[in-house]
């Protein structure tokens, strides 16, 4: 995978089949510290520790349909490509949360990517999860929470095309401020 | 935050697409599913479902749900879409470049005729 918004992507997707009725996405760019982390956290089924210990092994997964799961080890590798670290915990019946953390100004580091599209397809594509975006770039941030909008919207679905394309403005307005923030004087 | 400031243009949204759905006959609902496991992803699967999201808006379509789901099991056709046509049965597309998916968008849920040179055995 070419950015590091796929993997988030491939990892939440391993939350949703987990069952989890909320996922957080956190990205965290620290320049001056040099450092990039991202955590997924959700309250799915979690792991034992034995399934927990495999995880990161190619040859196992909880899938019957296919023998590899391969998108843990490929965002484990990716990190610790980058002079970073990688983690996962897990509970049963509570949740599990994957951290990576990448030296930002590594040759190897993938681009962040697209968020944007990323979010946009965890959050159209499964609104039964309640999602929690949050982008941070040294004192900024931005946080998108996804319950009051599907509160006020009481039942319109998120697809339909003014509240897709509400959804998008608040997400590109929200990431455009944490990464430019001299735009905020052009916006008022 | 702009998410908050913004509610309320969220509450006129809102209104505006109850008077829609007032208008409309119930027409039912279209179904588009899009494969979203780790090889799907790697294929391309999330610029495909961007295509589809963008047809939405651009065409104005509503009553159109949008689905992702893991791993549907037909690897070598990443990305994979699926279209559900209220009483009709499903149709499974392979190999959907966003490109693909604006014509899968066009030609069978707007106009109702499969894009058969797609369409692969579900």
């Amino acid at each position: 995978m070419r950015e590091l918004a796929l993997h988030i992507l491939d990892i939440a997707e391993n939350s949703i089949s987990a069952g989890a009725s909320q996922i957080r996405i956190e990205i965290d760019e620290q320049l001056k510290e040099d450092i990039l982390k991202i955590s997924i956290e959700d309250n799915g089924k979690g792991m034992n520790e034995e399934m927990l210990a495999k995880i990161t092994d190619p040859f196992i997964t909880s899938r019957t349909t296919r023998k590899v799961g391969l998108g843990i080890p490929f965002f484990k590798a990716a990190a610790e490509a980058c002079e970073g670290s990688f983690s996962i915990e897990s509970q049963p019946g509570i949740g599990t949360r994957v951290e990576a953390v990448f030296r930002h100004s590594h040759i190897d580091r993938m681009p962040v990517g697209d968020i944007i599209g990323t979010f946009l397809t965890l959050l159209i594509g499964t609104p039964e999860v309640h999602w929690l975006f949050e982008y941070k770039m040294d004192d900024r941030h931005f946080v998108f929470d996804d319950e009051p909008i599907k509160e006020t919207l009481d039942g319109i679905p998120l697809t339909e095309p003014a509240v897709m394309k509400f959804i998008r403005e608040t997400l590109e307005e929200g990431v455009q401020i944490v990464k430019h923030p001299e735009s905020l004087n052009v916006m008022g | 935050m702009p998410s908050i400031k913004s509610l309320d243009d969220l509450k006129k949204i809102r209104e505006e697409a109850l008077k829609k759905q007032q208008l409309k006959e119930t027409s039912g609902k279209t179904e588009v599913v899009v494969g979203m496991g780790t090889v799907g992803i790697a294929a391309g699967a999330r610029e495909t479902l961007k295509a589809i999201l963008d047809m939405i808006e651009s065409e104005d379509l509503s009553d159109i749900i949008v689905r992702q789901t893991g791993n549907i099991g037909l690897d070598s056709f990443e990305p994979i879409v699926q279209v559900n046509l209220t009483g009709e049965s499903k149709v499974t597309y392979g190999k959907v470049s966003p490109e693909i998916a604006r014509r899968i968008m066009k030609e069978h849920v707007m106009g109702g005729e499969i894009v058969t040179e797609y369409q692969i055995e579900g």
